[in-house]
């Protein structure tokens, strides 16, 4: 076996990476093993099928794939914070921005907004658990162990180097003959599949297992932003499915789709990738639309305005967004008439977004609202997401976009508008919601301190990118000469990218200080909320209610409250709940080996844990667990804990 | 507790400063198509920043006024479903300002598209543009020479770029003539320019491609008509014929500084077939898409893509050649620098 390809040379960074992930690999097993935590981990977490705990792990990943993602940003506006910086070189520099996005998108917007739903949607929809718990288990550690197979790449062998979107011939073998687009392609497909699953999932949980009197068209806007997420997913993964073990083929086996000879396409890969990769932009944007629609009504105490016209926009978005993958690639040369059609279709989709704009204005008119931390990021959405949507559609413009095509004008562009509309929003929601799941609020000073150093900072860091673009910097360069005068303006970029990470040092910052400090919330109400979550106890116990609330209106509890409509009718009996499995982690766990053996062409470990899934899958497949009961005893107790009354 | 109307007049500074300003290449045309998408581009901003300043005052005015403070305290907004008429307004409204763009665009595409109306009668001077690993071929067929890494034409000449690539995807690229499009192995894009005033303009790959991506950047030269017809004739009586090995050789370097010669490598080693032609054969239903596939395959065989040099892709040696001076800048004619 040739170790050579294992290794990577000659990086003081890379090297500086590996020990200190070696160090943190040490120091947790010695942490766990001496404080006796291997049990606890193990029966409490890596088995759970809790969604709580399932939604819990995805977002505590999200956050450290978030820093992740965020030091490599910073390394890249350091490198072009100046002419020729000798920071990074060219390899390395584009590994960097490969992974960057990639982390950001994949492992970090879309685990965080899966995260959020996880908690969230089954207590929206009155719910117990979702429809496939185990299934579940299977999504969430499915994406762990492909997150994980990535970042390792960095490490062991090399990280993918020819962009997120990894166009073809470029990530061929023959361009980039490294094992890091064999990642690519492995752990994106490893992750993707668990995402697939989860696209199920919610689908059937949200259509079947909403409580009694939800009909579709009361449930809450973010349970409506999910299910029309989801169904985006159920059609736009398979694609990215197909479009990978292309890639794989074409990588490890010899076959020619995408290359230059033997008939292969370079362009039948951008097709499928956007195909796929447009849509996957309104799988992270529309979550974030439905957690601003619940702040926004909940911090101005007025029901969403044109709720009607909010679900039709986010279901002609939806249609919309399979019409205009070809406006990524205008400048193919497909002629006058084709970039015309997606033109139309592309700016067409800044109406529905528009509506959406508006409505929220015109429900923040009339009410009464408070500056919580969570709406104040809310508030901040609004007029930088707008600036991101009006340079959509002059982006959109084919004609012009011949200009703006792969330029720093573009990277401007979807930061403003992937920035405040994904990752504002569940910072939003991360804040709006954590009281729910741990029983005490984040510090709203600090919570405030970290937003306006991110909100302000974010412009500082993205603003001139625009006018870099306009002067002809283009994307993805690692250097450039001083005579461009693109100098002044990236290092302005540096410094706003200096304050972003301050903020987001303060957010960290916050949690910490909040876990030790804060009082816990008596109530499991702590906004007054209008929504179901809220009507249940904070924790969450395990079966989410003792009994199955009943909705006659849209905003469930806050009716309960305003006009005393009994939510709970009927006794409580005993509930049944899955039990928790092992299996899914380790069918996670093997599919790391037969990713792993497969980038590196290892096939006997290849064929083994191939082989392992199988039987993995055979095994879940005919077990006959069929889960337990809580007795009714022992939930009327778990209540009276709770909430320190008689129920 | 409202900072973002300092914020919002910031960029609204910003973005008036944008015309005014000379070393914003998109927005300082030199030629009709670069000149046709600069004023696309600066209405589409004017029309955007009224969008921006409708939502903005809302907002503002939302804001201010409906706060929590003191005096409506205990305040318990109304229910409000909606207002159909409200709704259709920011349903109608942007579906005009949809349309009005639509036009412009489907227009201004069609136009750049196309031989500039001014330039209409004149037969345009063909180039062509091919790219290897980080440089650029420019072919002249009807003169029979050959460039790298910098192009010459004429001023107020309809210039026609034929752009194909013998390796990655790259996308040739010159802000102030016209917009990029992509250059790739297997059909050739066209690009219409012509340039109103000489003068010495930047042109790039702006499509990424690899390690030297940051590199790939030529010299647009344009010349009035005299000292043009004498360049090529110069060309003609000094410069080498390029031979199939010679190019050969040239395809495997990486980096190169600018290179001349009396013959193209069109005559041994054609371009991939033009797209437009392909269109063509189509409509006539002449050719169903097996034949037009076979099409391809034919231009493949003749048309060999170059061996990434081993030496450098395979280690994990960072290529010295890169910290050198760009090869793109004015380096003396028929110098080269092999990287290996």
């Amino acid at each position: 076996m040739d170790l050579e390809r294992f290794k990577v040379h000659g990086e003081p960074l890379i090297y500086g990476a590996m020990i200190s992930i070696a160090l943190a690999t040490i120091g947790i097993i010695i942490g766990l093993t001496y404080f006796k935590k291997w049990g606890y981990l193990w029966r409490e977490w890596l088995t759970t099928v809790d969604h709580k705990r399932i939604g819990v792990m995805y977002i505590l990943a999200a956050l450290l794939m978030l820093f992740r993602g965020g030091i490599d940003a910073m390394m890249m506006r350091l490198q072009t914070a100046a002419p020729e910086l000798k920071f990074l070189d060219a390899q390395h520099y584009n590994e960097v921005f490969t992974t960057h996005g990639l982390i950001m998108i994949l492992f970090m917007a879309m685990p965080f907004i899966i995260g959020l739903m996880n908690v969230i949607i089954p207590l929206q929809i009155g719910a117990r658990d979702v429809a496939f718990p185990r299934l579940n288990a299977v999504s969430f550690w499915l994406f762990f162990f492909g997150a994980m197979l990535l970042n390792i790449s960095f490490v062991i062998g090399g990280s993918p180097d020819a962009g997120w979107s990894a166009y073809f011939p470029l990530a061929s073998l023959e361009f980039s003959p490294t094992v890091g687009n064999n990642y690519y392609s492995l752990a994106l497909q490893i992750s993707g599949i668990g995402t697939l699953i989860t696209g199920v999932n919610f689908i059937v949980t949200i259509l079947k297992m909403r409580a009694p009197g939800m009909t579709l068209m009361k449930m809450p806007m973010f349970t409506w932003s999910v299910l029309i997420t989801n169904i985006i997913i159920v059609f736009a993964f398979p694609v990215l499915t197909v479009a990978l073990a292309l890639m794989m083929f074409d990588r490890l086996f010899g076959s020619q789709f995408f290359t230059m000879a033997n008939g292969g396409m370079d362009m039948l890969w951008a097709n499928l990738f956007w195909v796929w990769g447009h849509p996957e932009v309104y799988i992270v944007i529309l979550p974030a639309f439905g957690i601003y629609s619940e702040i926004i009504a909940t911090f101005s105490k007025k029901n969403l305005y044109g709720y009607t016209s909010m679900v039709f926009s986010m279901l002609i978005i939806s249609v919309l967004s399979f019409l205009v993958w070809a406006h990524h690639f205008y400048t193919m040369g497909q002629g006058a008439m084709v970039n015309s059609f997606f033109s139309i279709t592309t700016m067409a989709i800044a109406v529905p977004t528009g509506v959406k704009i508006f409505n929220w204005l015109f429900t923040l008119r009339k009410g009464r609202i408070t500056f919580t931390t969570p709406m104040l990021y809310t508030l901040a959405f609004i007029p930088i997401f707008t600036i991101g949507g009006v340079t959509g559609v002059m982006l959109a413009m084919a004609s012009a976009d011949y200009q703006y095509h792969n330029t720093m004008f573009l990277v401007a562009h979807f930061h403003y508008v992937l920035i405040p509309g994904a990752v504002f929003a569940v910072i939003a929601g991360f804040h709006y919601w954590f009281p729910k799941v741990f029983g005490f609020r984040l510090n709203d000073r600090l919570g405030r301190h970290a937003f306006w150093w991110i909100a302000i900072s974010f412009n500082v860091t993205f603003f001139p990118l625009f006018f870099l673009g306009l002067m002809g910097m283009t994307r993805r360069t690692y250097t450039y000469s001083a005579e461009t005068g693109y100098g002044p303006l990236n290092m302005l970029s540096f410094a706003g990218a200096v304050g972003l990470s301050i903020g987001f040092l303060i957010l960290v910052y916050n949690i910490y200080w909040s876990t030790r400090y804060m009082p816990k919330d008596t109530n499991g109400d702590p906004w007054d909320g209008r929504t179901l979550e809220w009507a249940t106890n904070s924790p969450i116990p395990a079966y989410n209610f003792a009994i199955v609330p009943k909705v006659e209106t849209r905003d469930a509890f806050w009716s309960a409250k305003q006009d005393n409509i009994p939510l709970y009718e009927g006794n409580i009996t005993k509930i049944h709940m899955p039990s928790n499995t092992g299996k899914p982690f380790i069918l996670g766990v093997i599919f790391f080996v037969f990713g792993f053996s497969l980038v590196f062409s290892l096939w006997i470990p290849a064929i083994l844990s191939g082989i392992g899934i199988l039987i993995v899958l055979a095994t879940m497949s005919f077990d006959r667990d069929h889960g337990f009961y809580i007795p009714a005893e022992e939930v009327i107790a778990t209540e009276k804990k709770l909430r320190g009354e008689t129920v | 507790m409202n900072k973002k109307g300092p914020l919002f007049a910031f960029f609204l500074s910003l973005v008036l400063l944008l015309p005014g300003c000379s070393s914003i290449a998109v927005l300082n045309p030199k030629g009709p198509a670069a000149r046709t998408l600069s004023d696309t581009i600066v209405l589409s901003i004017l029309v955007m920043l009224g969008v921006l300043a409708v939502v903005y005052i809302l907002y503002i005015f939302v804001l201010v006024k409906y706060r929590a403070k003191k005096s409506n305290e205990g305040y318990i907004p109304e229910h409000e479903e909606g207002n159909k008429w409200l709704e259709a307004i920011w349903i109608i409204i942007p579906i005009i300002i949809v349309a009005f763009l639509s036009v412009v665009t489907v227009k201004t595409t069609n136009e750049v598209e196309n031989v500039a109306e001014e330039y209409k009668d004149q037969k345009p001077l063909v180039i062509y543009a091919s790219s290897s690993n980080w440089k650029w071929h420019f072919s002249y067929p009807e003169e029979g020479i050959e460039t790298v890494n910098y192009v010459n034409m004429p001023v107020h000449r309809a210039v026609e770029f034929r752009m194909y690539s013998f390796g990655t995807i790259t996308s040739l690229w010159i802000p102030q003539l016209a917009g990029q499009k992509y250059a790739m192995s297997d059909m050739l894009t066209t690009l219409h320019l012509s340039a109103d005033t000489e003068g010495s303009y930047i042109g790039k790959n702006a499509n990424f491609s690899g390690k030297g991506f940051a590199h790939m950047e030529f010299e647009a030269l344009v010349l009035s008509n005299e000292q043009y017809d004498e360049w090529v004739k110069e060309v003609k009586d000094t410069a080498e014929p390029l031979t199939e090995d010679t190019f050969k050789d040239l395809l495997a370097i990486e980096h190169i500084g600018r290179k001349t010669f009396s013959s193209t490598h069109l005559t041994f080693s054609p371009p991939p077939m033009d797209h437009s032609e392909m269109d063509r054969d189509q409509d006539h239903d002449q050719m169903d898409m097996d034949n037009g596939n076979m099409e391809h395959q034919d231009n493949k065989e003749i048309h060999p893509s170059p061996e990434p040099s081993a030496e450098t892709e395979f280690d994990g040696e960072p290529n010295p050649e890169l910290d050198q001076p760009l090869p793109s800048s004015p380096v003396e004619e028929h110098t080269s620098h092999n990287s290996k």
